[in-house]
């Protein structure tokens, strides 16, 4: 019920919201997520790590295909869902000001896509999975071509066909696995891992790239990043949120969840690639972030470079790169959000993007300087920050694979602190000037929004071990399922 | 049957309509006749009888698809309702349009090649007249002729096949050609094959598969919209029974002759109505060009020879048809008379009716293949299809042309979510809010729950 409530009542509430058309429809929007977050806590209070089944669901969808409505929920699916579910709230929350969007269209797209990402995140069937993973596209698309800043058109469009062309190679790779699955064949998750780990060699490494695509732009990961950056800028802050904290999360998700185990024998072939690919993507995002005259096209790049470290920690194949990915998709999503949020009170208050345009904002506002420092330690990964755990074990990972990879992607945390820091120093300190002059600390409202997600980048940092421990049973679930195979196949 | 005897006499009582003056109800009378007629052809499932010593057979095949067209039909009334309006000569025009379905429904329940005929030929009549319905513009007159002579032009091929094959065969009964066939497979003469191939020909003219459809963009664009949203359907839906019921069941003995010929029409038929479609400005040849492509995908499904074709064809039908109804129904609300109507003239749609914006979006995302919609599941179906019998190329293509059907279909989009426009709010009468509704909420059913609509 618990699940079905969870997926749905986003759905809901964004019908509710088109048909009503509420005067205050940011206010039901709220609500509506508001009650979205008790239902996942209750959740989080209701599981069981060590039983996989107390959320699942499976009910027959399209019989005839061996299609069901198949959810689950494990460590990692829980911890995901979550950060949707508390992300939302503060998404819609931090809209409530004035000049932000007050139609109820702008917010139920939002809550649409509440719900495509809870499903992607929870679907242990292909076929669902593919379906949740094109929705979860429609509704941003939308809110990034109706809210969007300058070119949105052209650069929403570009975002639109780069991840529909990754996402139908995925549905070329399903398909072809589908018609691998014995008897009548199914898309259920454990009939495919079985249909994917039965082919040769070549065979899986067709099916990785088919799958590795679409989650590299979903992402993204260099070479399929150059959507990402114009879209970030041109998006309205909800949306660049909904991007960069929610939704590049499903590529690193359906990295652990479907492609690690379908086709292991494809990721020992070209998991290396793929590091490589990711590092070069984490090396290559930081130098341009070192040059970034933008602030929110700078925190853009910043974001391909710690998502390169994240997809390469995954393909180490080792438990603490895949606990440390889980961990750090949680604070990325936090910091990222953060970041975004402060970026935006940036350019509202100075109306501008431009680093060299705004220094000394902390004379005027010593709050406001304060927590974006805590949330930007939290991005460069200092120690008792969010950042630190994910990273650290990231980079361990690396370094037990390879120890000129871990050397090279450890960079990033000191490019990281270079960028970052000059970024800080050049806003927020030196002298107070035409743009700084009556900057004007945090509002109550913004306080309400920056320091639980402050308070979240310390308590994570400080002590991640519930983190851990929820997403440690399912880390090595699927680890196992990998070993299994290639030990029966050696 | 009993609804095809329906649709015959709303046909004859329109025509009388004129005389006893009983004009202001009676396209009413006629769209819910139609729908009537729907449940009535639903009360003979799964009884398979044969009506005129064999000529027409009464099947599960050809009761879904009369179901389907006298599903469109009645829709199609209640949308054009506006077009009767505007019309002086109503019953003339309501008795055409009920004639056009009395052939399509032929067209699904033949078993006799002269019944074939009998059903192009009422169809397509009918359709010549209703293209040039509008007298005075010299589009809508350029359409009737096009339609006229291309029409005729595929009609001469097809009966010519049909002389071969009745030549090779001795007999019209497609029962009786396909027992022939398989019983004499070796020693049939060389003009069957030449006649199987001619009636491919015609067929492929009347879904407008390329490189016969070069009739479909003119036509499309010169007739009024309402004719042609009742051409893009119920004439496509038709055309495609009968090409299933000659290809699947009488002529599949004999699928080597024909079958690398059909593939290659479908393959061409995907790859240049996409890129034909791409250059478009007109909404009417955006949208004829996507019908074009949409014959591609199902002459896709097609050419797989399997017997699950049947209920994919008729699955992306209804998921096509739904859409386009849509699509015309606002398409039909925006036009302003006498003027074409163009991308750019939807720009700011969303902003001045959000109604019409939204359900436009929706039609053009379910022909672009997005899930949940009808369009995605139909493309997926056919693609499934092409791979479980090994055409991974075909599908390649097939994927990489919906990739550009998602361009075009997105420049509309796009237009719509842009500013500009005269932001004119257009006021929609309370039956045209409630239709819009209706098929909304059809094409979210039909996305959702395929199964439920893969009868055959």
């Amino acid at each position: 019920m618990l699940t079905l409530f969870i997926i749905f009542w986003p759905l809901v509430a964004a019908i509710l919201l088109f048909l009503f058309r509420p005067a205050n429809s940011r206010i039901f929007a709220f609500a509506a997520s508001l009650l979205e977050l008790i239902a996942s806590l209750a959740i989080v209070y209701l599981f069981d790590a060590s039983s996989i089944d107390t959320f699942s669901i499976s009910v027959p969808w399209i019989q005839k295909l061996g299609i069901s409505f198949s959810v689950g929920m494990d460590g990692i699916s829980l911890l995901l869902v979550l950060l949707t579910t508390v992300l939302t709230p503060f998404i819609i929350f931090s809209s409530f000001g004035n000049g932000q969007p007050k139609s109820h269209t702008f917010y139920g797209l939002i809550l649409l896509m509440q719900m495509a990402l809870v499903g992607v995140f929870m679907a242990r069937d292909g076929f669902l999975f593919y379906v949740f993973w094109e929705m979860a596209l429609i509704p941003i698309y939308f809110i990034c071509l109706m809210w969007g800043g300058e070119n949105r058109g052209r650069v929403t469009f570009k975002f639109f066909v780069y991840t529909l062309a990754g996402s139908l190679f995925m549905l070329i790779g399903l398909l072809y696995l589908y018609f691998q699955t014995g008897g009548d064949h199914s898309f259920d998750i454990n009939q495919l891992y079985l249909a994917g780990q039965s082919l040769t060699v070549s065979e899986q490494s067709y099916i990785f790239w088919a799958f590795f695509l679409a989650f590299a732009i979903k992402m993204p990961v260099f070479p399929f990043h150059t959507w990402q950056p114009d879209t970030y800028v041109t998006a309205p802050f909800q949306g660049t949120m909904l991007l960069s904290a929610i939704m590049l999360k499903m590529g690193i998700y359906g990295l652990i969840r479907w492609l690690l185990p379908m086709v292991p024998m494809g990721v020992e072939q070209w998991g290396s690639t793929a590091i490589i690919l990711s590092v070069i993507g984490i090396v290559y995002a930081s130098c341009i972030a070192l040059v970034q005259k933008d602030i929110k096209r700078l925190i853009a790049y910043s974001s391909i470079a710690h998502v390169g470290l994240i997809s390469a920690g995954v393909f180490t194949l080792t438990k603490i790169g895949i606990q440390g990915a889980v961990i750090q998709m949680i604070s990325h999503g936090v910091v990222v959000f953060g970041l975004f949020y402060i970026v935006e009170l940036i350019l509202d208050r100075t109306k501008t993007h431009a680093i060299s345009e705004i220094s000394g904002v902390r004379l005027n506002a010593p709050i406001f300087a304060s927590v974006f420092l805590i949330i930007l330690l939290g991005s460069i990964a200092l120690p008792f920050t969010s950042g630190f755990v994910g990273e650290f074990l990231l980079i361990n990972s690396l370094i037990q694979y390879s120890i000129v990879i871990g050397i090279i992607a450890a960079l990033t945390t000191i490019l990281g602190a270079v960028y970052m820091l000059r970024a800080f120093q050049q806003t927020m300190l030196g002298e107070v000037n035409q743009n700084s002059k009556l900057f004007l600390d945090l509002t109550t409202q913004e306080k309400i929004v920056l320091y639980p997600i402050t308070l979240l980048v310390l308590v994570i940092g400080i002590y991640p071990t519930p983190l851990l421990a929820l997403s440690e049973p399912a880390v090595n679930q699927i680890l196992m399922i990998v070993s299994d195979y290639m030990a029966s196949v050696k | 049957m009993n609804a095809l005897y329906i649709i015959c006499g709303l046909g004859i009582a329109s025509l009388v309509a004129e005389i006893i003056n009983f004009k202001k109800w009676f396209v009413a009378v006629a769209g819910v006749g139609v729908a009537v007629a729907a449940v009535i052809a639903a009360t003979d499932w799964n009884s398979s009888t044969h009506y005129f010593s064999e000529m027409v057979i009464i099947d599960n095949f050809s009761i879904s698809f009369t179901i389907l067209i006298c599903a469109i039909g009645a829709i199609w009334f209640w949308m054009a309702h506006d077009y009767f309006h505007d019309e002086t000569h109503v019953t003339d025009q309501s008795a055409l349009i009920l004639f056009a379905l009395v052939g399509a429904i032929i067209l699904t329940s033949f078993n006799n090649m002269s019944m074939l005929f009998l059903g192009i030929e009422i169809l397509s009549i009918s359709l010549y007249v209703l293209a040039g319905s509008r007298k005075d513009s010299i589009f809508s007159n350029e359409a009737a002729f096009k339609y006229f002579l291309m029409g005729s032009f595929a009609t001469g091929f097809l009966l010519m096949g049909i002389a071969l094959v009745y030549g090779a065969t001795g007999t019209f009964e497609l029962t009786k050609i396909a027992v022939y066939t398989s019983e004499h497979h070796a020693q049939l003469p060389g003009f069957f094959y030449a006649g199987v191939l001619l009636i491919m020909i015609g067929m492929s003219f009347k879904v407008s598969a390329v490189p016969f459809h070069f009739w479909a963009p003119d036509v499309y664009q010169g007739s009024p919209s309402a004719i042609t949203a009742f051409m893009s359907t119920v004439v496509k839906v038709a055309a495609f029974a009968a090409f299933l019921r000659l290809f699947i069941n009488v002529f599949s003995v004999v699928q080597s002759t024909w079958l690398f010929t059909l593939q290659a029409i479908a393959i061409f038929t995907l790859i240049l109505s996409s890129v034909t479609a791409v250059f478009q400005s007109n909404i009417k040849r955006l949208l004829a060009y996507s019908s074009v492509g949409h014959a591609g995908y199902i002459l896709l499904s097609l050419v797989t020879g399997s017997a699950e074709s049947n209920g994919v064809i008729f699955y992306y039908l209804i998921g096509y048809s739904v859409a386009s109804l849509l699509a015309f129904a606002v398409l039909i609300q925006l036009e302003v008379k006498d003027k074409e109507t163009s991308i750019d003239d939807f720009k700011g749609l969303f902003k001045s009716n959000p109604l019409l914006a939204v359900a436009m979006t929706v039609a053009l995302l379910s022909m672009a293949g997005i899930p949940p919609l009808p369009g995605f599941f139909g493309k997926y179906l056919a693609l499934s299809l092409a791979l479980s019998v090994g055409y991974v190329g075909f599908s390649i293509v097939a994927i990489l042309t919906s990739l550009v059907g998602v361009y075009y279909y997105f420049k509309v989009i796009i237009s719509m979510f842009q500013e500009g426009g005269d932001g004119k709010t257009l006021t929609l009468s309370s039956s045209i809010r409630l239709l819009l509704f209706v098929l909304l909420g059809l094409t979210i059913v039909v996305g959702i729950f395929p199964a439920l609509f893969q009868v055959i």
